[in-house]
């Protein structure tokens, strides 16, 4: 799960990490007033889960707070579109305003997990504000790494370390050594599996403080943290993937054309495959789950037909844990709900209960197109789609 | 001959009085495996269907034997149930439950370090020796005993490979599910290695998916220590960068875990890789 940067920067000064004096609002008057307690002179934020707000005009700089007023006007409500918004962008319903720091130099800090040794990473980079994919492409000999001890916590020569590597000295090294520290602590105890500050600010001062903040958390751990359930905010989600989780749905929206129902997450994704193999597009990753209920195979259903872009629906299931009957039971309860369909339907089933779930499919009142394997299968849809791309 | 599984397996089931464990448990007997204990705990005294249940591990294995663990414990206590275990020496732990936080895996891998027991999964569905016994919720019936032996990273895509190898004809020594976790028991290397000393495993069938680099270490170590046919395939060509795909560990992030990137590192290293995901079993076919 992800939250905002104004939730973050919440979370990571409750852990000591120092950050710059901010409000969240969602009215340009107040942001003028903002302003104002900080001095006449702020940072006006765009809140959305995207990055590269900065680089779309989500990010300005203002020296009055009538400036702040109109900045924060111009900003709230507006579609932002940066390189991970996609073409259409996010709406902007809140922006943080800040402080407006002097920057001496900007570097970067993330803590996250390093899946080889299954143990967090600290990792660190003097070039702030850059990708750290990109740092990581061209000059790798540029990043520091410090591997943690997740019982242990992070210890004081390791923080040291990272602030000395990252090129800092002196009380700035160990205001970063403080901040470091902070962070793998939030990190730990917030079943975070991202904390990423980008840029990590030095003042002129040689203060060091999260400029940025991003943070986003273990789904599987959230039901030991209602705080940051709570902070879960539904409009930066996908609509369509909004509503397959309310039926414990794993549903991912795709750009394709053949909505595609499996049951199992390697399946899944194989199915995608064979579709772009077979010369079409999945509009959608959708994976019914183990124990699928009848229930939530036909919102699932009935999920992959609302989508406009699909032309043809692919079912591809193979019963383990999910009976094969059961699946076919759901399919037909949701088509006998849904009423006529008007795209077609390519059903393969496979494994347990087969024989049963075959049957209940060739007694429903609908006319399947009933593949035998997986390449039959793809080779089907696509044609029932209008043929390859 | 085969690995981790087969007649001598004494399975005790953790979570057995649940709808899952318990059938599963029953289909693990049904398919020729010795079945020996369940256990929850607050349960013990009762029984499922002639299993005795116990309230911990300890009292199962004094009393029953028990070699191996099939365990399907509610994710907030899973990882406990996976140390209780191996705290009670239990050889072979096979953790099918989904869901479980990495904070608690980093917590169980700590925990195992000091324990020699072996751990399959979590978020896996479980190894099976056809023919001798199976820990696990697949399918019993698609297997073939045989000569193939089978890793993987998912559940119900190695069914599909499966199926392809027996409608071949192609049976298999052993199936293991490694599981879809970030951090989980046994890796592809782990389960590679004990193929490698079972000479009743002509090749091996490897299916990956994007995220992490497993599969990158895998090919290294397949090219420098394995001889013997192996097919790879990988899942996830087609997955959005970013993206978690169902599986925790499914997720192409930083640039890092893509579907090209293990694909190359798996040719390179001299393994077969199936393009489609329909002919896994026929790649098999043309090296046998």
């Amino acid at each position: 799960m992800k939250i905002h940067e104004y939730q973050a920067k919440e979370i990571l000064r409750k852990y000591g990490v120092a950050t710059p004096r901010g409000r969240v609002t969602t009215d340009a008057a107040e942001a003028s007033e903002i302003c104002k307690e900080w001095g006449g002179r702020c940072v006006v934020k765009a809140q959305i889960h995207a990055g590269g707000r900065g680089k779309g005009g989500g990010v300005k700089l203002a020296a009055s707070p009538a400036e702040a007023e109109s900045a924060a006007d111009a900003i709230l409500g507006m579609q932002l579109v940066t390189k991970q918004t996609g073409a259409g962008g996010q709406k902007v319903r809140r922006v943080l305003i800040e402080e407006a720091l002097d920057i001496a130099s900007e570097l970067y800090l993330s803590v996250l997990l390093d899946r080889q040794t299954g143990r967090p990473l600290v990792m660190g980079s003097a070039a702030g504000g850059m990708d750290i994919e990109e740092v990581a492409a061209k000059t790798p000999e540029a990043i520091v790494k410090q591997l943690i001890d997740p019982h242990l916590g992070i210890q004081p020569f390791e923080a040291r370390r990272v602030a000395r590597l990252l090129g800092l000295s002196g009380a700035t090294a160990k205001q970063a050594a403080k901040l470091v520290t902070a962070l793998v602590r939030a990190y730990l105890a917030t079943d975070a599996s991202l904390v990423e500050i980008n840029p990590l600010l030095v003042t002129g001062e040689g203060d060091v403080l999260a400029l940025d903040a991003k943070m986003s958390f273990d789904d599987n751990a959230l039901f030991r943290h209602s705080e940051i359930q709570e902070m879960r905010d539904v409009d930066e989600e996908d609509p369509l993937e909004v509503e397959a989780s309310k039926f414990g749905l794993n549903y991912i929206k795709l750009d394709g054309e053949i909505g595609c129902m499996v049951n199992g997450a390697g399946l899944a994704m194989s199915t995608m495959d064979i579709i772009k193999l077979y010369g079409s597009e999945p509009a959608n990753f959708l994976d019914v789950g183990g124990s699928a209920s009848q229930e939530a195979v036909k919102n699932a259903f009935r999920l992959l037909v609302s989508d406009p872009s699909v032309k043809a629906v692919l079912i591809n299931i193979f019963g383990g844990i999910a009976r094969t009957d059961r699946i076919a039971a759901g399919v037909v309860a949701a088509l006998e709900e849904l009423g006529e369909i008007a795209v077609p339907v390519v059903v393969r089933l496979e494994g347990t209960n087969v024989e049963l779930g075959r049957k209940i499919l060739h007694e429903a009142d609908f006319n399947f197109i009933v593949a035998t394997h997986m390449a039959d299968a793809a080779q089907k849809v696509v044609e029932a789609a209008g043929g390859s791309r | 001959m085969a690995i981790w599984v087969n007649d001598d397996t004494r399975l005790l089931v953790q979570g057995i009085t649940g709808n899952e464990g318990e059938f599963h448990a029953l289909g693990c007997r049904e398919y020729g495996t010795q079945v020996v204990a369940g256990v929850t705990p607050g349960k013990g005294g009762q029984t499922v269907q002639d299993i005795p249940v116990f309230d911990s591990v300890e009292q199962a294995r004094a009393e029953t034997g028990c070699n191996a663990t099939m365990i399907f414990v509610p994710p907030p206590f899973a990882g406990d149930a996976i140390m209780e275990a191996a705290g009670a020496g239990i050889e072979l732990v096979v953790c099918i439950t989904e869901g479980i936080p990495v904070a608690d895996m980093m917590r169980v891998k700590a925990f195992l370090r000091d324990h020699p027991t072996r751990l399959v999964g979590p978020n896996c569905p479980g190894v099976i020796s056809p023919g001798l016994a199976k820990i696990g919720i697949m399918p019993g019936h698609i297997h073939r005993q045989g000569r193939v032996g089978v890793i993987s990273r998912s559940g119900t895509l190695t069914y599909e490979a499966v199926w392809q190898l027996s409608n071949l004809e192609l049976g298999q020594t052993t199936c293991v599910g490694i599981g879809g976790d970030p951090i989980n028991g046994s890796n592809f290397i782990d389960v590679l290695s004990a193929f490698k000393e079972d000479s009743a495993t002509e090749a091996v069938v490897l299916i990956g998916e994007i995220g992490g680099t497993a599969e990158e270490e895998a090919a290294e170590w397949v090219a420098a220590n394995f001889d013997r046919p192996v097919v790879g395939f990988i899942a996830g060509r087609t997955a959005p960068p970013g993206r978690r795909m169902g599986h925790a560990g499914a997720i192409v992030s930083g640039g890092k875990g893509t579907a090209e990137a293990k694909i190359a590192a798996l040719n390179g290293a001299g393994i077969h890789v199936a393009e489609s995901p329909a002919e896994i079993g026929s790649t098999v076919a043309k090296l046998l």
